[in-house]
């Protein structure tokens, strides 16, 4: 058996439509055509009825599955891309994830967005959304970065019962294969030891994940262990595998495929200066995208993005500081 | 394929509307008891927590809505001017008044407020404050009880005001529950002024109603401030609705007769609009109309408020008494799964 990305997403939802009838997935061209990216292919004859074909109404989409969870449902919503979720913003942070705290019931929602960047996809259909809805209480914010992480976070995410927004990565849809999935994988909310190292700690999550372990593999040739902290989970955020490993390099390099300014790698950051400023052998460092909308050409979107190759530059100067 | 109409739907029997609207006007004077209570309140200062807005002119409209449904079987999500809405489907007057004054024991526990308040679970989901968004909310609880084989014959009502018409959520909301063909009704309150902004300056439509023929739906427009047209227009519109006939729109006009909130004069409002037939007050004409009826008498009219004036008094009374919302107590913990809540 060998099993893409992509592929374990769509297991993941055959999966939950299997064991629990409360599942059910709404989103833009998922039914017959199996979604645009083919993440639901097929589901719609296995599960009639339970696999919606919706209108281009992202915030109708949106409040239609918290009205279904506060009805005892299981939604799971599919963004065409994320960039598109920015349309049912306003029922995310501001209705489904104040639902449990004002009202004390919970709101067990799954929104997956198709996230971050691929060649040739431009301002709008490249965005990672991770930063501005890990800003709000009330949501947990997935990223995972495996075949593994990507089937059994996503069945751990429809059993939560918060607002999960699932952000899965197209770069990784195809790119990455596993010949099986193991039971089960770290719980939600632990990171996990991507590569073990001790010069130098590279925090990273999704796409960026398989980067920063390509540009470790770089600097092994030159004698550099660089340890990689896979987050999997950007809310919560496990701080103390992150502290643990700074512990052990005493140097840290956060990556994140999303804009630079505050977000993920800033939040990172400001939580090791703040609870592990003695483990630092050195300013601890950041690298995001640029701070422009994202380019269409692949020539201005393979600079635009964190790549092994700038994120061993980055470590290069960490480790000489 | 549904039709638009803007005609009065087919003349009710006296005997089905005497006590629909017995029960309407009930509710509109327990409103209006209420909220002139916690509007007196707000002006003397410091028991309201946050701003107080009010449903006086629309009750009519808003209670015609709700004599039809019932708690337990039908949803409902009222929205800020539908007191007398929540009070006929059967929010009891304890949930208002905690959640005004802030008591702990009420449905948002302090930490939601006046007009916001709700319980989800019993088919009054909690409005936020961007409008148009409940909406969608009561099409996905409709939508899953399709999908979980409970719906039954039951309907969901929502609502909204001329402004909120205006807004995406409403219009995507609309088009989606056309698509599906939920049995929802949705009450529009056109009171001419979005805040403080007439309807020439909210939409370019004649009428309100015309929009219902863009969505497939059928909409009906009634006199916000003639109690039993407004019973029956909705009585006409729950019953198409629970039938399978899809969505339902009423738009009823008529003024709002205060401001947006307590804290606004509504100086913007001019003479003539005050003085024109839609200015005038529903209250009054419907306890007239129900009396020329023989519906009412004038005692028992006059007892109705006797009553809501009791009641009011001990609601307010007794959440003032209540626990405060503690902030040493508080979990301060926005999610359900406790596992995953951060130090």
């Amino acid at each position: 058996m060998s099993l893409t990305y992509l592929e374990a997403i769509r297991e993941a939802q055959y999966e939950a439509l299997r064991r629990d009838p409360r599942v059910f997935i709404y989103g833009q061209d998922i039914g017959k055509f199996g979604g645009a990216f083919k993440a639901t292919k097929h589901l719609d004859s296995e599960f009639p009825g339970r696999v919606i074909d919706a209108p281009i109404s992202e915030d109708a989409m949106v409040g239609t599955a918290i009205g279904a969870a506060i009805e005892g449902s299981r939604p799971i919503i599919e963004m065409q891309f994320a960039d598109f979720s920015s349309v049912g913003f306003n029922q995310i942070v501001n209705q489904a994830a104040t639902q449990f705290w004002r009202t004390n019931v919970p709101c067990p929602i799954v929104i997956r967005l198709p996230s971050g960047g691929t060649a040739g996809s431009g301002p709008f259909h490249s965005q990672s959304m991770e930063s501005i809805y890990a800003h709000y209480p009330g949501l947990i914010i997935l990223t995972p970065a495996t075949v593994e992480d990507a089937y059994h976070m996503l069945l751990a995410a429809i059993d939560l019962d918060d607002p999960v927004i699932f952000c899965e990565h197209k770069f990784l849809y195809y790119h990455l294969k596993a010949d099986s999935l193991p039971d089960a994988t770290l719980p939600i909310g632990k990171a996990r030891i991507a590569r073990p190292g001790r010069h130098a700690t590279v925090v990273a999550y999704s796409a960026m994940v398989h980067e920063s372990i390509r540009a470790a593999d770089e600097l092994q040739q030159d004698g550099y262990q660089i340890e990689v902290v896979d987050l999997r989970s950007v809310k919560p955020i496990d701080t103390d595998t992150i502290l643990a490993s700074v512990a052990r390099t005493g140097r840290l390099l956060c990556v994140g495929e999303s804009f630079p300014w505050g977000g993920v790698t800033a939040e990172v950051i400001a939580r090791v200066v703040a609870d592990g400023f003695h483990l630092l052998d050195a300013p601890p460092q950041r690298l995001n995208a640029k701070d422009t909308p994202i380019p269409y050409h692949p020539n201005l979107w393979k600079a635009h993005r964190p790549t092994a190759a700038s994120i061993g530059a980055e470590l290069r100067k960490l480790l000489k500081f | 394929m549904s039709t638009s109409s803007h005609v009065a739907p087919p003349t009710t029997s006296a005997e089905t509307l005497k006590p629909l609207c017995q029960q309407a006007f009930k509710h509109m004077v327990r409103a209006r008891v209420l909220e002139d209570k916690l509007a007196s309140l707000y002006r003397a200062g410091g028991r309201i927590v946050g701003g107080v807005y009010v449903g006086r002119g629309q009750e009519a409209l808003s209670a015609a809505l709700t004599v039809h449904l019932t708690k337990g079987k039908d949803l409902y999500a009222g929205l800020i001017r539908d007191q007398a809405g929540k009070m006929a489907f059967g929010e009891s007057i304890l949930d208002a008044t905690r959640t005004y004054l802030g008591s702990v024991l009420g449905p948002m526990r302090g930490r939601d407020g006046n007009i916001h308040r709700g319980r989800p679970r019993e088919g009054m989901p909690a409005m936020i404050s961007h409008l148009g968004t409940m909406v969608s909310v009561i099409g996905g609880m409709l939508l899953s009880r399709r999908l979980q084989g409970t719906i039954g014959d039951c309907v969901g009502a929502t609502c909204i005001g001329d402004g909120g018409t205006s807004t995406g959520a409403f219009h995507e909301a609309v088009n989606l529950a056309a698509i599906e063909k939920l049995p929802m009704v949705i009450s529009v309150a056109n009171n001419l002024y979005a805040y403080s902004t007439p309807n020439n300056r909210s939409f370019a439509c004649d009428s309100l109603v015309d929009r219902a023929k863009g969505y497939g739906i059928e909409g009906y427009a009634v006199d916000g401030t003639d109690l039993p047209a407004c019973v029956e227009t909705f009585r006409h519109a729950v019953a198409r609705a629970r039938a399978g006939h899809g969505p339902q729109m009423v738009v009823g006009t008529f003024l709002r007769l205060s401001g947006h909130g307590e804290h606004d004069d509504a100086s913007y409002i001019p003479e003539e609009v005050k003085n024109s037939p839609q200015g005038r007050d529903c209250l009054p004409l419907s306890e007239q109309k129900l009396i020329e009826r023989g519906w009412f008498t004038k005692e028992e009219v006059q007892e109705l408020y006797d009553n809501a004036k009791d009641e009011a008094d001990k609601a307010i009374a007794k959440s003032s008494s209540e626990p405060l919302p503690d902030p040493y107590k508080e979990s301060w913990n926005a999610l359900a799964s406790p596992l995953l809540v951060e130090e």
